[in-house]
Order: C-alpha cells, then sequence, then structure tokens
C-alpha cells in the first residue's frame, strides 16, 4: 500500500514536471513548482522524513513560491518561446548525464532494504542510544541540532547570508529609508482586501498560524518540527497579512529597520551558546557542559539554538518578503 | 586554550559577521572586519605551526566522536590553505576601506563587510572540515556571498555575470552534493577518513563510479577547470574592483583543495587515477585549458578581463599538476596554488588602485600610469613577473616543478607547450607593462596621482611575498612536497 | 529489481527534467524554477534511500521498533535550506537585472551585452588610433 502511494505520488511529480517544461505561462508555472513541493512533502511524509515533508511544505509550497510571485509581479509573467538551438545541446547533456545515473541505479541498494549500509554504520548510534546522550526523543532533532549542531550553524549561516546578500542588493525594504511613503498603489493588495471571503478567512487564519508556530517552535523536541520550521511558519502567517492588508501596514508592525537586527541576533545567538560551552570547557556547541547534567545541558543547548534558528529564519523570510514586493511598487 | 584553536580559527570571522552587519558606520565595520580577518591570520599562522612536522589536529564540534559528529581536521595540506584565505584576504580586505569609501552609503558597506566577512568565514569551514555534508553546506555559503559581492560591481553585466555563476555555481553544487549522497549510500558514512577506508571495499560498485563522475564535474564547476571556466571571466572583470582580488585568491583555490581533498583522500588516488582514469580527461582539458585561455588574454583589451583569463589558464597549471600524478607535479600543484592566489589577489589589486584613480580597466586608459602612478605600476610589474615565472620569483619556483613533472614522466612535448604558454604570459602580462610604462597618457589623465597608501602597501606586500616566496620555498614548495610524498607514499 | 529501483529512475527523470529546464530556458526565473525541481529531485533521491520497509519516522516509541534513517532528514533539511537561500538570493539579482535591462530574457540580455562590449572595442580602437 505504502509502495503503491508513493508510486502514484512520484508519477503525479513527472507529469507536473513535462507540464512545467512544456508551459509558456510562467505564473501557471511558478504555481505548478509550487505543487510540486506540496507532492514531494506528501511523498516525504509517506517515507517517514515527517520533519522533512513539514519543512518542504513550508518553504516549497509556501514562502518560496511567495517569493516567485513577487518576482514576477516585477519581472513579468510569461517568457518568450525557446529557440530550437536552445534545446539540443541540453537535450544532450540530459541524456548522457541521466543515462550515468541509470547506469548506477543498478548497484544501488533496493528502496526499503534493511541492510542497506545507510542504515547500519552512523545510524544505530543515532536511534539506540541518543535518548540517552542528548534526550529528545524525536532524533531528527538530536542529530540536527547536538550531534550535527555545526552543520545546522552552518545552515543558519546560509540563510543569513541570503539575507545580507538579497539587502545588499535590494535594500531592506524601505527605498527610501526613513522617508514615509504614502499608500502605495499595490493594485494587487488592494483587490485582495476587497476580496471579503479572502480577507475574513485570512483574519480567522492569521493569529492561529502564529501561535502554531510558537508551538512548532517549542515542541520539535518531542514531534516534527523545530526553529527552522517555526520560523517559516511565523514568516508565512506575517505574509500572509501583508498580501491582504497590504505591505505597510505590515511593515507598521514589523518595521524592516529594526527587523534587520533579528538575522544577526538569532545568529549570534546560536553561535554564542557554542562560545558558552568552550569557556566552560568544552568543545564548541558540546552543550553537555553547559550546566552540571550533561543531559540538562544538551535540553537547554538545544532548546537555545532552536530558538536562535527560529528568529533568524523569521526575521530572514520577513525581510526578503518585504525587500522583493517593496521593488514592485 | 591551544586546543580550542581549530574552532577559534571559524569562530573569529563567523561571529564578527552578525555583528559587523548591525553597525551603522562603515568605518568601524571596517575596523571589525580587519580586526577579525588579522586575528584569523595569526591563529593561521599558529596552527601551521602546529603541524609543521607532519602532526594532524582533530577536533571534534559538539564534543561528538567522527564519524556520528562533525570532525574538523587539520593536517599540512589546509594548514597551507588556511594560511593562503587569511593571509591573502586580510590584505584584500585592508585595502578594501578606500576603495568603497565614496561608492557606497555607510550601511551598505556594512553589509558588505559582513558579506565579506561570510565568504571570509565560510572559506575556512571549508578548509578545515573533515566532513562530507559540512563542505556542501560552507560552500553554498561561501558561493552566495561570492554571487552578491560579485553583483555588487558598478556595470549592469555585473548582474548578469553573477547570475551566471549563480547557475552555474548550483549546478556544480548539486552535483557535489549528488557525489556525497551516493558515498553515503554504500558507505553508511560522511567523515573523510572513515570514508576513504571504507570506500577500498566498493570500488567496483557503480555508484560509487558515478559518485566520482558527480563530484569530478561538480567541482571542477567551482574550481572553473576548462571547458567548465564558462563563468569566470565576466565574474572576475565585472565584479567590484578589490572584491575581484579576493576572489582570484581565494574561491577558486579552495575550490581545488577540495578536489585535491576528495579525489586523494576521499577517494583515493589508486581509485579516481587507477582505476578510473581521471588523468586521461584532466590532461588534455588543462592542456586545452592552458593554451587556449592565454590566447585569449593576449587579445583583450580590458586588464582584469585579461588577468581573468589568465586565471584560467594558470587554474589549468594546477590541475595538470595535480592530474601529472608524480612528486614534482603535485608539489607544484599545491604551491602554484598558493603561489598563484599570492600574485594574482596582488595584481588584481594593484589594477584595482589603478582604477581606483583612472576609472577604467581598458588598457588605452591605462597608458602612461606607469609614470603617473610609479609605485602601483611598480608592485604590478614585479608581480606581473612572477606571473610570467622569472626566477627569482615565487611563480618561477612552482613552473619549475611542473616542468619537472613533466619531464619526469618523459613528455618532453607538454615541457615544450608549457614554455609556450609561458612565452604567451609574457605577451599579455608585457602588453599591460607597455602600456603603462611606453605609452603617452592621455590628457585627461595627466593630473592621476599615486594611490592611497591603504592600497599601496597591501599591494606592495604582496610584491615583496611574491619575491620572498621566490627565494624562500620552505612554507610553499617544501610543505606542499611533504604533502605530495604523504600521498605517493601510502599508494 | 523494477520495484526496487523504481523510486531512483523516477528520480532521474525529475532530476534530469530540472536540469533540461535550467539549460534549456532563456527566462531567468524560470532557470530558477529549474533549479527548484533539480534540487527537490535529490533530496527525494536522499530521503528514498532512508526509508526502511515497515519503518517508521524516527520519533523514539516504546511500541516501536523499526525506524526509517534520520540522518539523511537531517541532511535534507538543510539542504531544502539551502535550495530557499539559493532562490531567494536569485531572484533578487533576477529583479535588479530586469531593472538594469527591463528584461528577462537571456537571449536578450546577451545581444545587449554584446552590443555594449563591441562599442567598448571600437572606442578602444579609435582610442589606440589617435595616438
Amino acid at each position: 500500500m505504502e509502495f503503491l502511494i508513493n508510486s502514484l505520488l512520484l508519477l503525479m511529480l513527472v507529469a507536473t514536471v513535462f507540464a512545467i517544461v512544456r508551459l509558456k505561462r510562467l505564473m501557471i508555472g511558478v504555481m505548478l513548482m509550487g505543487f510540486f513541493s506540496l507532492l514531494s512533502a506528501n511523498i516525504f511524509m509517506v517515507l517517514d522524513a515527517v520533519d522533512v515533508a513539514f519543512t518542504e511544505a513550508a518553504v516549497g509550497a509556501g514562502v518560496s513560491t511567495i517569493f516567485f510571485l513577487a518576482a514576477l509581479a516585477i519581472v513579468g509573467r510569461t517568457s518568450k518561446p525557446q529557440n530550437a538551438t536552445r534545446t539540443f545541446v541540453p537535450l544532450a547533456a540530459v541524456i548522457i548525464t541521466g543515462a550515468l545515473l541509470v547506469y548506477a541505479s543498478f548497484d544501488m541498494p533496493y528502496f526499503g532494504s534493511h541492510d542497506a549500509p545507510a542504515h547500519n554504520h552512523v545510524v544505530p548510534r543515532y536511534l539506540n542510544d541518543s535518548p540517552n546522550e542528548v534526550g529528545p526523543p524525536n532524533i531528527v532533532t538530536s542529530v540536527l541540532a547536538s550531534y550535527r549542531g555545526y552543520d545546522t550553524l552552518g545552515e543558519v549561516g546560509v540563510v543569513f547570508t541570503a539575507f545580507i546578500g538579497v539587502f545588499l542588493l535590494l535594500g531592506a525594504g524601505t527605498r527610501k529609508s526613513g522617508v514615509e511613503r504614502p499608500a502605495p498603489p499595490n493594485v494587487q493588495a488592494e483587490s485582495m482586501r476587497q476580496k471579503v471571503v479572502l480577507r475574513e478567512v485570512s483574519d480567522l487564519l492569521i493569529a492561529p498560524v502564529l501561535i502554531f508556530a510558537l508551538y512548532v517552535q517549542w515542541h520539535g523536541d518531542f514531534g516534527p518540527g523545530g526553529g527552522f520550521q517555526a520560523g517559516v511558519i511565523f514568516a508565512s502567517g506575517v505574509i500572509l497579512y501583508a498580501l491582504i492588508y497590504g505591505i505597510v501596514p505590515a511593515q507598521k508592525v514589523f518595521p524592516p529597520r529594526k527587523l534587520a537586527y533579528f538575522p544577526g541576533i538569532g545568529f549570534l545567538l546560536y553561535a554564542l551558546v557554542g562560545v558558552v560551552s568552550m569557556m566552560r570547557g568544552g568543545n564548541f556547541l558540546d552543550y553537555g557542559v553547559l550546566v552540571h547534567d550533561p543531559l540538562h545541558g544538551q535540553h537547554y543547548g538545544i532548546l537555545i539554538i532552536e530558538l536562535g534558528v527560529g528568529i533568524t529564519v523569521a526575521a530572514v523570510m520577513i525581510n526578503i518578503f518585504f525587500s522583493l514586493s517593496e521593488r514592485s511598487l | 586554550m591551544i586546543e580550542q584553536l581549530p574552532a577559534i580559527q571559524l569562530l573569529l570571522t563567523l561571529l564578527a559577521a552578525p555583528i559587523c552587519s548591525m553597525l551603522r558606520n562603515g568605518d568601524h565595520a571596517w575596523r571589525l572586519a580587519t580586526a577579525a580577518t588579522w586575528l584569523s591570520t595569526v591563529v593561521a599562522i599558529m596552527l601551521l605551526i602546529q603541524v609543521w612536522d607532519g602532526g594532524v589536529i582533530s577536533y571534534q564540534m559538539g564534543g561528538w566522536p567522527p564519524p556520528w559528529g562533525i570532525e574538523v581536521r587539520i593536517d599540512e595540506l589546509n594548514a597551507l590553505v588556511l594560511l593562503l584565505v587569511t593571509l591573502f584576504g586580510s590584505l584584500v580586505i585592508t585595502a578594501l576601506r578606500e576603495s568603497l569609501r565614496g561608492v557606497m552609503r555607510h550601511q551598505r558597506q556594512s553589509l558588505y563587510y559582513t558579506t565579506f566577512l561570510l565568504c571570509f568565514a565560510a572559506l575556512i569551514g571549508i578548509t578545515i572540515t573533515a566532513d562530507a555534508f559540512n563542505v556542501f553546506v560552507f560552500l553554498e555559503v561561501s558561493s552566495l556571498s561570492t554571487y552578491a559581492l560579485i553583483a555588487r560591481g558598478r556595470d549592469r553585466r555585473a548582474l548578469t555575470a553573477s547570475f551566471r555563476y549563480l547557475i552555474m555555481g548550483t549546478i556544480g553544487a548539486t552535483f557535489i552534493l549528488i557525489a556525497i549522497g551516493f558515498l553515503y549510500m554504500v558507505t553508511g558514512t560522511l567523515n573523510m577518513q572513515d570514508l576513504s577506508e571504507r570506500l577500498p571495499a566498493h570500488w567496483d560498485n557503480r555508484v560509487i563510479q558515478a559518485s566520482l563522475a558527480f563530484f569530478t564535474v561538480g567541482i571542477a564547476l567551482k574550481v572553473a577547470v576548462f571547458p567548465l571556466h564558462y563563468w569566470l571571466p565576466n565574474a572576475y572583470t565585472y565584479a567590484p574592483k578589490a572584491t575581484t582580488a579576493f576572489l582570484a585568491a581565494t574561491a577558486t583555490k579552495v575550490s581545488l583543495y577540495v578536489m585535491i581533498r576528495f579525489l586523494f583522500d576521499v577517494y583515493g588516488i589508486e581509485f579516481a587515477f587507477e582505476k578510473m582514469q581521471l588523468s586521461t580527461i584532466l590532461v588534455p582539458l588543462s592542456i586545452a585549458g592552458i593554451l587556449i585561455a592565454s590566447l585569449v588574454a593576449i587579445f583583450q583589451n580590458d586588464a582584469k578581463r585579461l588577468l581573468a583569463w589568465s586565471s584560467v589558464a594558470q587554474l589549468s597549471y594546477m590541475v595538470l599538476g595535480l592530474a601529472l600524478l608524480n612528486a614534482s607535479g603535485i608539489t607544484a600543484a599545491i604551491s602554484h596554488m598558493f603561489n598563484h592566489a599570492m600574485m594574482k589577489a596582488g595584481l588584481f589589486l594593484a589594477l584595482a588602485a589603478m582604477i581606483y584613480r583612472v576609472n577604467s580597466s581598458k588598457l588605452h586608459d591605462l597608458a602612461g600610469i606607469g609614470r603617473t602612478m610609479p609605485l602601483t605600476t611598480g608592485a604590478f610589474a614585479v608581480m606581473g613577473v612572477g606571473l610570467i615565472g622569472v626566477p627569482m620569483t615565487a611563480g618561477f619556483v612552482s613552473k619549475w616543478y611542473l616542468i619537472s613533472g613533466t619531464l619526469d614522466k618523459g613528455w618532453l612535448p607538454l615541457a615544450a607547450l608549457l614554455i609556450v604558454s609561458s612565452l604567451m604570459a609574457v605577451v599579455y602580462i608585457g602588453k599591460i607593462i607597455d602600456v603603462a610604462y611606453f605609452k603617452p597618457a592621455p590628457p585627461q589623465h595627466a593630473d592621476v596621482r599615486e594611490a592611497p597608501l591603504s592600497m599601496l602597501i597591501p599591494c606592495w606586500i604582496f610584491a615583496l611575498l611574491t619575491i620572498y616566496f621566490g627565494l624562500d620555498t620552505r612554507i610553499t614548495a617544501g610543505l606542499a612536497g611533504r604533502v605530495a610524498q604523504s600521498y605517493l607514499g601510502v599508494s | 529489481m523494477i520495484a526496487g529501483l523504481f523510486n531512483y529512475w523516477i528520480v532521474i527523470v525529475l532530476m534530469m527534467a530540472g536540469l533540461y529546464i535550467v539549460m534549456s530556458s532563456g527566462h531567468l526565473v524560470k532557470k530558477i524554477v529549474g533549479l527548484n525541481i533539480f534540487q527537490t529531485a535529490v533530496f527525494i533521491l536522499f530521503i528514498s534511500m532512508g526509508k526502511i520497509a515497515g519503518g517508521t519516522a524516527p520519533i523514539i516509541d516504546s511500541a516501536i521498533t523499526l525506524y526509517s534513517n534520520p540522518l539523511t532528514h537531517v541532511l535534507i533539511l538543510t539542504a531544502i535550506v539551502v535550495g530557499v537561500a539559493t532562490t531567494a538570493l536569485g531572484l533578487a539579482i533576477a529583479v535588479r537585472i530586469h531593472e538594469a535591462y527591463d528584461t528577462v530574457e537571456e537571449d536578450e540580455i546577451t545581444a545587449m551585452d554584446a552590443q555594449s562590449l563591441h562599442e567598448e572595442n571600437t572606442a578602444s580602437l579609435a582610442a589606440e588610433s589617435d595616438k
């Protein structure tokens, strides 16, 4: 049954991708890409990767699609037909690469097999010992935040870098900093505000979305979720508000100039946990030394770094959305 | 304290970056950035001293032992790369202040320094890590910051160059991710040393063979190995002036380091070169790269683009050295990595100082600059001579090893080709020198003054280092030779 | 064998379709769409290799004995974040390109760039011949 659902979803993915390849209208292409992400999230769910499914749904189908739409609002929604010379070389390259991959696939451990090397070298320790070494029942959280916490710091670094890059290129979402603009001629937002159903539903949704984000933030130890998902969901709540009521009211609640500090604050919070553990005689990001009892130390360490992740991600996503959508005004 | 050095090496700049982003004043941001990078250089020197006698420093992030946690591992090879990144990066960032002033608003300057610091920290992260996936993470931090830096160039073509680089760089990084996934699929580990121990049992596994192919293509995109160098000339040409110096010194060199680390350590020489015969692809490509890129460089009329094409050729020297697979060749590759980073950074920096005054990198605008800016041009000439490979300069050392590497193989025609390519370097560097000294300055540049000291001093440090490393080869060829021995001794 | 490798083959098709969009499309935003699809396909590759038949999500529960591989999940969480970061920066650059060139079609941009390069070269030649 599992396999059947999985296969069906995969075939739907293939159909979606081919539709995207053939489409001229980018707007629909982007919507389909969001759909593609949502389908992938379903597959991740079927394949037991609940945290990944959660993230893919929030990021791929949510925030990332919104970024695309914001960009399309600026650059136009249709693409020119491709000229024929562009198709041959890519096609050849893709066929060669694909053939190499198919060739390799015959030596891959079969899907779902128990004795695949991937499950039997490093992973057993995570499964068997992490409840006693790190604590959280959600092993993904243990590995993400503690065993491979250094990677996750790098991941926050990537998000932070993207923020700085967008900020450097597009500005902070206040094009003329300090100058209060008149209400923007944002046709899209205006028309959205007039749609009663949309507005009412959003009004109902925004508060629960934000509360849900906080739940996801603090519940990541036990179930799927954690700082990253929480940050993205929180940001989606704010973006939803901005879409319905316009950017300006949203910026009143979250002034971009102040918000621009938060990615750095979250990043620093994360790294400083590591510095504190160094000062207490442990290695960088060794939460075990934070307090007297190592398991408690792990608990506090993970809690704080997840908070750092959440702050950075939420602030970055909101900021990038502001920066992109300001340009279309 | 001393055992925490590997973490401190990364943290100095990684922590400075977010703080820097919060500063409103560009000068303060510059002070913070220079302090962090120079301290980082001191740490790199301390680490180099520690591993000088073949020692290896292992540091467990989060206190988790490998392969469960992420290990940081410093040996002679990456200690040298650390010195390269920190020392040359610091020199460039010191010179950056003057070149940003007046071009950018204060807050933008802070963001610019932040991006610089992030790139700097990420390059250190790539260099020190012993975890395959961690390489990917930091590679992306450094790439994203690089795209942002390039896109800030004045010409609008900087944007397209940056975008093109983003597309190709992301494809490259994703290829590397696929390669790492395949490695994990077959071995169940991500730690490099663990991988190298577990891989020999799987040499006949097609997944591992495909992994090698994907890794090689992916990293070749990042290193700009011919013919995947497509993004490099425009990226270097249109990036902001001093930024090019930083990129030329560090980004491609660190990618080359990753290439060495994976091909020689993770996959292993026997698998990558003997079983999979990687040399049969890399040698012809690098020869073509050397000749074609040098030839293209000769015909450029923009000094920055000329030097960019020269970089493509010089990177091919390094790949050729590796692919020769003998002691001299590998020594040449590693020492040229260091020497070229130094000379090219210096050349681009001197050029940045000239552009700072004449606002153009076109050759005809640089006419007569040898008289109006004698000190800057002097430094440029010294490093140019180094790049050609004249004795008593750093460039000579690595080229000497490269040519003896080809002779050791008995490939006489190839040695001849390398000499021809050096002559081509004489032509393209000569072109700039000729314009600078022997052409009259255009009237509108009559009142051009010498570059400000804050740019001039780093330029001359680069120039003096070019001579110093031409005379004292203990750190470059000496260390590289030992690394080469260790690789060839094992196999 | 077909059941055992089906996931991987589909993933390969998806990856290549994504890569094809990146390389063949002339519209800069569509290129980024392609990158997204390419990367998402790679994510499915990783998650597929982490699945254990009959396993469950790796959240410890005393009633369960078989869990799927948590490590691949962690890696892909990180990779998703990297993906969205790249997308955001790519779109920002595309927006700036639109402001600078008034188009995001690669062919038109290339033509405009070639034009400016040609003009510069002509100017260089003129400056040379002045002397």
